[in-house]
Parts: C-alpha cells; structure tokens; sequence
C-alpha cells in the first residue's frame, strides 16, 4: 500500500475529527498537480493515524542508541509511528532470517525494520539492516553501510533515510544540518553565535565566539561551504567559510553596506543586496573573477534574492509597489516582475530545492505567518502563523520548511513544518537560536533501494 | 488598522516630544544616552527612567565638545515612526542642534546609525534601517555638515535599545542614531 494512499485512506475514514485545528490550513485552489515523484500528501483535517513501523532494537556496538536515533527521526517526521518495543512478539531477529510475519501483523506492524551492528577486522563496523512488509510479506529492502565505529550517530540517520525513501518515494532529509544563530545572554546582553547542528538537535557546535552579531546563514550545494553576514561595533561584512578547513575570508569590501547573501545553486555565485545611498539593490559576484554585477536599479529596497534551483531565476522581496512583495526575475536581472498577490507585507523568500514552490514570511494583521506559493504566485497557502515567525528555510527533500519563531516578549526557538501544515513543532534542536539555515544532504543516499520502483512496493 | 497605526504615530510622536520637553525642563539628564523618552504626563513610566530631580555641579559637567556632551546636551537618537524613514518634524530640533554642534568642532566625523522594531523580518529590517541612516543623513547635510563627514551603518533590529514587545520599546527601538567616530574631546 502507497503511503500517500494509506495517509489519504485514513484521513477519509476519520470523519469525525473534522474540527482539528489544522483545518485553518488553507488549500490550494486547485489540487496541485502531480510531479513526477508519488508523493503529495494534503490532509488538513481528521484524526492522522501515522504509519505503524517496528523498529526491533538495533544489536551489536550502539545498536540500541542506532535504534533510538532512527526511530526518533521517523517519529518527528509525522510519517511513521514506531511502536513501543513492548508489544513486540518477536524478539531476537537477526539479519540471517526473515520475520515472523504473523507475529508482526498480529500487533499492527506495517513495516518491520531490524538490522545488526558487526565490528569488522578492520576496525570498522558493518552497519546491516532489512525493512520488510509483514502484510504483503516481502523486504522492501536491504542494505549495509561500513563506517568507523564512532559514526554511528551518522549512519543512524543515513538508515533512516533509507527507510523514509523507501516508503514515501522521495529522498530523505535526515543525514544533514542545520546552521542557525545562537541565542544567549538576557535583555540588552544578548549574545549571538554562529552555530551548527545535527538535524535531530544532537552535537551542536558554536562557530565564532559571540563578538560579531551573526545573521543569515546560508549552506552553498555543498555542505561545507557557508556564507553568513557579521555586524560588528561599527562594520559590517558578508564572511565565505569553509567548515572543513575553518578557512573564512570576507566577501569583498563594497561600496555600501552588504548583506542577505545567497549560494547559486552551483556555488560559484552569490546574491546579495547591498545599501548605497539608503537604496538597497540586488547584485551577484561570481566567486572565481570577483565580478560584481548590479540586477535590479529602481529606488525601493531589492533584497533577499534567492535562486531557483536550475539557476535561471531568482525571488527576491522588493517594495518597490510600495509595501514589500515578492518577485522573480531572471539570474541576469532581466524580466522582473511580482509574484505574491495578496494583502499584507510579503519577506524572506526562499526557493525550494525541488523548484515547484517559494516560501516565505508574510505579516499581516499584526501576526506573522510562514507560506508557500508556486513559482509563479498563485496557490498561496499558509502553513504556520504565530506572533512572530520568519526566515523559512527548506530541508533538502523540499519536503519540510524550518524557520525561527519568537514569543510575545520571549525567547526564539527553531520550528518545523511540513508542507501540508499538518506537522509543526520545535525542532530537533529546542536551544535558543534564529537564522536556521538546512543543509544539503551530506552524502548522497544509494539510489538503487527500490526509488524507481515506486514508493512502498513490493519487488515482484 | 489605519486608526491603529495613526494611534501608534501619534503615541511614537507624543513620546518624542515628551522627551524633548524633559530635555528642555533639565539641563543635565542621566548621563546615559539610552536614556528612555520619559513622560511627565502620567504616561506609563519606564522603570529605568530617573524622575527625582537632577543635581549637577561643574565637576561632573561634560567636557565641551566631548562625545558625552554630545549625547548629554544635544541627544544622539531621534525617532521614527511606524514602517517610516522620514524624518518626523518631531526631532527638527535635535537634528538642528546635532548640525550646530557638528559645525562648531568641524574636526568631527560621525557615522549614522540605522535602527529597526523587531517586529519586521532580518534582511528587510537592515534595508529600511538604512533609509533611516540616510535621512538623518541627508537632513544633516541640508543643515550644512559635509557629506564626508558623515558615513551610515544600518543595524536592522540587531541592536534594540528599548526591552520588551511594547508599542514603547517599539517606538524607541525605530531610530537613528548619530555616533561620533572620531575628532571628539
């Protein structure tokens, strides 16, 4: 059973959860069309009976930490439920068999995930495992990465991609990391750092030492390369920096102020606005020469930019009309014209990696809210809204938005929506942060687990 | 919501005429520059804002020409209103006394600093910032300063002054402040 289908099925079936309070989600005007990929999960209404996965503990060096970390992921992606360990009838499973599929049904089970951690002669460890369909009784699939024992938080997350990928039909996101500015300090003693963190909140690391004021960072296609904006007592500097080599060089000494930098898609470029005479406009440096080229030139503020992910167009927030909106215009400048058609002010957008949709912040009547609209403007649809929100950044699969929300004279914490607005919480990370930028996957997952023959099917 | 935002220009407007009527009432305020636009008129007080009254005696004067006579006797902020980089007419007079005081030590260079409420996102806070800068800038050099004595920075709302989600620490938080860099006592 397709898990759009299943997801769908259920929502059908749920009919007296009609007042759930994802029904302010708004839909899209018209179902949106398929892509080529399966997946287009819109619920926005009735009780969601997430997928039952058993995920049997993990033997071996850091089997049961492996299991907990895959399990967790899965659970914060609103797709999966695993099951609590004590219901399982089975126990015991190695890798060498099959389950016992009755024993699986029996309690519920749509998917049992088992595997094995095996220290190999070269000091390395064989990471194993299996996911299987006890229903249909068949594996969906099997695979063993090899890695240093110490990896074991990595691999985690690289098995749970797997497994999201092999049951929803479009790539994980788990194996990747956050960026995002460190909030510390009270009042008007606030201290911010740039840091770093696993997508599931796990080994946050600072990466400068809190006497820059640290905003916008943003991940190149690679998921070493970073670029971010530091305001100093009296300077301000866009830095390139490169997490492996911790080398970090400033973009250029401009003519103006500038700021809101942003990686093309190929990271040989970056668009940024900068402030001359108090108008801010659009350029872009490509990194190699250190050219400078000008793309918009009329007197209201052009920020923002963002590419689409082919790196012929680019979004950016102009308020050229008078109150800021968004537009798009092509990589060389030309052709710029609004996108966003509603009231309210329009900010902070971004392109999702898969190209179909644009996010941003929108305020309006005093709330801010986080949305997202097709290339072209129309299907605009809000996701989250709170006192304050903004700065919406995409998780690699464009599956998942995350973005900085603030209370009402409080703190600032990273949140996390899906695109059906039915999942919203904190993220992995609950610490004080802003700014939160998603990596690229790190690695490529293998591409040979059962993608191309449809999500959640049955070798036949 | 146009009524709103009337009611909020006017409370921004009220606050800064409040705080240049008790700049005039003392000669000397709190050797703070940050110091809160207070009100003598039963508004809402801030905790932070003296209201006894002020003793001074010439040691503890500011030295003429220094950056803390500056702030002191002229007042280094001026306010914005609501999504707004023009110059209230509000804040003539300290601008007028910021170009007076700049003419008379002409070794002074200063730099314009942008400011912006929190209730905007980062990257479209640091632009209209800079259109604060740069009226403030641009009056000052109508008023005779040179323009190469003048540079701007924007701080977006990077670095509020006023606490709190209030319609006050909001008002006080959308300014633009005149730093002198270099050529000060």
């Amino acid at each position: 059973m397709r898990l759009n289908l299943l997801l769908c099925t259920v929502a059908a079936v749920a009919v007296a959860g009609v007042t759930l309070v994802q029904a302010q989600v708004a839909r899209p005007q018209t179902p949106a069309p398929q892509q080529q990929g399966p997946v287009e999960v819109e619920i926005d209404q009735g009780v969601i009976r997430p997928f039952q996965i058993a995920v049997a503990p993990f033997s071996g060096p850091n089997g049961s930490q492996v299991t907990t970390v895959i399990g967790d992921n899965l659970r914060r992606s609103g797709f999966f439920e695993p099951m609590n360990p004590s219901s399982f009838i089975e126990t015991g499973l190695s890798l060498q068999n099959a389950p016992n599929f009755p024993q699986w049904t029996q309690i519920g089970a749509q998917a049992v995930l088992y595997g094995s951690v095996t220290p190999r002669a070269d000091g390395r460890n064989d990471f194993g495992f299996r996911l299987y369909d006890p229903y249909r009784q068949c594996q969906l699939v099997s695979y063993n990465f090899t890695a240093t024992p110490e990896q074991w938080r990595r691999i985690s997350h690289k098995i749970a991609d797997v497994v999201y990928q092999r049951m929803t039909g479009e790539s994980g996101f788990f194996d990747s990391r956050i960026l995002y500015v460190a909030e510390s300090g009270t009042g008007l003693n606030r201290l911010s750092r740039l840091a770093i963190v696993d997508s599931d909140g796990a080994d946050p690391q600072f990466l400068t030492d809190g006497n820059e004021i640290i905003l916008t960072p943003r991940f190149s296609s690679k998921p070493d390369e970073i670029v971010y904006m530091a305001l100093g007592k009296d300077y301000s500097r866009i830095y390139l920096y490169n997490l492996s080599t911790s080398r970090r060089e400033s973009l250029g000494e401009f003519d103006g102020q500038a700021f809101g930098p942003r990686y093309s898609p190929d990271g040989t470029k970056v668009a940024f606005s900068i402030i001359r005479g108090g108008n801010t406009d659009v350029y872009v440096m490509d990194l190699r020469t250190r050219q400078l080229s000008r793309l918009t030139s009329d007197p209201g503020i052009d920020t923002s930019p963002s590419f689409s992910p082919d790196a012929s167009r680019i979004v950016f927030n102009s308020d050229r009309s008078g109150t800021p909106r968004l537009y798009v215009m092509n990589a060389d400048g030309s052709g710029q014209r609004p996108i966003s058609r509603g009231g309210g002010s329009y900010t902070a957008p971004a392109w999702s990696p898969r190209g179909d949709l644009i996010a941003f912040t929108k305020s309006q009547g005093g709330r801010f809210a986080t949305g997202v609209m097709n290339a072209d403007g129309s299907g605009e649809r809000q996701l989250s809204s709170s006192y304050f929100e903004e700065g919406p950044s995409w998780a690699p699969n464009g599956r998942y938005l995350m973005f900085a929300r603030q209370t009402r004279g409080g703190d600032t914490n990273l949140w996390m929506v899906d695109l059906s607005g039915r999942v919203i919480a904190q993220s992995g990370y609950q610490g004080r942060g802003s700014d939160p930028a998603w990596s690229p996957l790190l690695a490529d997952t293998p591409m040979q687990l059962g993608r191309a023959q449809g999500p959640d099917s049955c070798p036949s | 919501m146009i009524a709103a935002r009337t009611l909020i220009r006017l409370t921004a407007v009220g606050l800064v005429v409040a705080s240049m009527a008790a700049c005039t009432r003392r000669p000397v305020t709190p050797a703070v520059p940050n110091t809160p636009p207070a009100s003598d008129t039963g508004g809402p007080a801030y905790p932070t804002a003296p209201t006894g009254p002020i003793e001074g005696n010439a040691g503890g004067a500011a030295a003429a020409g220094s950056a803390q006579e500056f702030a002191i006797n002229v007042g280094d902020r001026i306010y914005f209103d609501l999504d707004s980089y023009q110059v209230s007419p509000d804040a003539y007079p300290r601008l007028n006394a910021q170009a007076e005081w700049l003419q008379r030590y002409p070794q002074v260079m200063v730099r314009i600093e942008g400011n912006a409420d929190e209730r905007g996102t980062r990257e479209y806070n640091l632009a209209l910032a800079a259109r604060r800068a740069e009226s403030v800038r641009n009056y000052l050099i109508e008023r005779g300063v040179s323009a190469g004595r003048i540079d701007t920075i924007s701080f977006g709302k990077e670095r509020p002054i006023a606490l709190g989600s209030s319609e006050d620490s909001w008002a006080r938080n959308r300014n633009g402040r005149t730093a002198l860099v270099s050529g000060a006592y």
